[in-house]
């Protein structure tokens, strides 16, 4: 093999090449290397956000779905509530009536009754006036004569006991 | 249909093939009779074709750039040469050699002439150029032409002034750098305005880039680390794939065999030492001067590990420098064949193998620039690694 200035080589390759190297660098490979890795950095941090937003959009429907059931948890609720209450309000309306129309019963029953030993009262007065004059007319007629009285005052002398 | 295709393709191949045997044997014999012919008519033998000397020509470096050869004489772009002498900086074109080939000769047949000697004189000092290289000329005038190529004597200054020429491995280079340097301004730029999706030019070279950055330096460095040396990785994986396309392109201002340059791939892989080293944490250094074993083995294991450190980046250089330069040998051999046997009839086949050829080393082109690049991210992940 012909070595023809093997040193010539080595310089111009090394000083070519050194050159080459550090323009390259600036003009090619750093604008090059820093494009490529800022659009890979944009394009996984565009994937990120996608698929940040996908799990947020999963959360958002979760959030719905529970803030819906817990609507309507809270609806039937007070449904419930209600018709317990009217429930409750249906009874209590029933058992106020209940007790107004025994008090009423209770009320009218002690007026009747008033009214009925008032009634036998009279009664009784009136039965007694009349009696009396049945009974004056009664004696009357009996002590028209004087044996009569006698008897009658004997038999009474006799019911009385002395002691 | 497919095999219909197939046995269609495999028939237009042998009958390819035997044409070419058929009439490179008949033009053989034919050219036999003519050489005779020429011997007795003309006075200058024909020179003899030497296939390894052919392919060392075209896959060696030079100090000037041959285009073609148009009526006998070399058309050829003259490149300056600088040379770091004994009495200082000289520089002349290349040119002042003249394009005159200083042949091979046998070594007893070797005399030298003034007439033969291609010589440049510059600042009272003579220069040779012999085999491509410039010498002094007096110190080599009796060294025959096929010693100096021996290794030893290609880093001997005592017979040779430093060397500081852009070659055509230096200019081939500097054309790759203005190839790259405008793809990927133009890359650059394309992202400072337009912050969507690559378009045009950014959109086919992204690609390779996150190519790079996925499948190179974040599994050997780690993902915490790469990025201080992505540029580098970059920068040595297109440098090395476009100089490998250039070295494919088989004409001017292409057709350099600067990857398959020995002194080339070792300046790569000594800047991937220096960043190894340079980088290297006390793990590191750690596993190579107190390696994890009982401390009676560290006189083994130290040397060792030493020389691993030298080792890796030796294969970096070998294996690029071999894979491409074998790659051109394969396609010059090929070529050559065309003229080993004297006739056009074996230029279909070698056609139909060097396109075969020049797609594998399409394919070589780009896989060597990749492992070059993967064995230099991984030694420096193996040096900047923090965990055992």
């Amino acid at each position: 093999m012909n070595l023809i200035a093997p040193e010539s080589l080595v310089f111009w390759t090394t000083i070519i090449f050194v050159v080459f190297f550090f323009i390259l660098k600036k003009v090619a490979w750093k604008p090059i290397l820093t494009a490529v890795k800022d659009r890979e950095d944009s394009i996984n941090n565009a994937l990120a956000a996608a698929e940040e937003a996908r799990k947020e959009m999963a959360n958002l429907k979760a959030d719905n779905e529970r803030i819906l059931n817990e609507a309507r948890a809270e609806r039937d609720a007070m449904l419930k509530e209600a018709r317990e209450m009217k429930d409750n309000m249906i009874n209590e309306a029933k058992e106020q009536a209940q007790t107004e129309a025994t008090k009423l019963l209770e009320q009218a029953q002690v007026a009747i009754q008033n009214e009925k030993n008032a009634a036998v009262a009279e009664l009784k007065g009136q039965v007694a006036a009349i009696s009396l004059q049945i009974a004056e007319k009664v004696v009357k007629s009996e002590l028209s004569d004087d044996k009569k009285q006698l008897e009658l005052v004997n038999s009474l002398v006799k019911d009385v006991t002395l002691n | 249909m497919i095999i219909a295709k197939k046995s269609i393709k495999t028939f237009i191949l042998s009958m390819l093939l035997s044409v070419s045997l058929v009439g490179s044997l008949f033009a053989q014999g034919h050219g036999e009779e003519t050489s005779h012919a020429n011997d007795k008519s003309s006075h200058h033998e024909e020179e003899k074709f030497n296939p390894s000397e052919f392919i060392n020509d075209h896959i060696a470096d030079a100090h000037e750039f041959h285009i073609a050869d148009w009526g006998g004489h070399a058309i050829s772009m003259p490149l300056p040469v600088i040379l770091w002498t004994d009495n200082g900086l000289v520089t002349f074109m290349s040119t002042e050699f003249g394009h005159g080939k200083y042949r091979d000769v046998k070594a007893s047949e070797f005399t030298r002439t003034d007439h033969h000697r291609k010589i440049v004189e510059k600042n009272g000092m003579k220069f040779e150029m012999v085999n491509g290289n410039i010498y002094y000329a007096d110190k080599v005038a009796d060294i025959h032409p096929a010693d100096l190529k021996d290794l030893a004597k290609a880093f001997d200054f005592g017979i040779r002034p430093i060397n500081l020429s852009p070659t055509k491995n230096a200019f081939s280079m500097v054309l790759s750098v203005i190839f790259l340097f405008l793809i990927f301004s133009k890359v650059g730029k394309s992202y400072k305005k337009n912050k969507m999706a690559p378009k045009g030019i950014a959109g086919f070279m992204e690609p390779l880039v996150i190519f790079v950055r996925d499948d190179i330096a974040i599994p050997n460095i780690g993902a915490k680390k790469y990025a201080k040396f992505m540029p580098y990785l970059l920068t040595i994986f297109f440098f090395i794939w476009i100089n490998n396309l250039i070295g494919l392109i088989p004409f001017f201002p292409f057709s350099s065999n600067l990857t398959g340059n020995l002194a080339f791939t070792f300046t790569l892989a000594f800047i991937t030492f220096l960043i190894t080293s340079f980088n290297g944490n006390k793990n590191y250094w750690g596993h190579i001067f107190a390696p994890p074993v009982p401390k009676a083995l560290w006189f083994l294991m130290i040397p060792v590990e030493i020389i691993g450190m030298f080792t890796k980046p030796f294969a970096l250089m070998v294996r690029l420098f071999a894979n491409i330069a074998a790659g051109h040998i394969i396609i010059l051999s090929l070529v050559a064949l065309i003229f080993i046997f004297k006739t056009v009839f074996i230029a279909p086949v070698s056609g139909a193998f060097v396109i075969f050829m020049s797609f594998l080393e399409l394919l070589v082109a780009a896989l060597q620039a990749y492992v070059f690049t993967l064995l230099s991210a991984l030694f420096i992940g193996q040096a900047v690694d923090d965990h055992h």
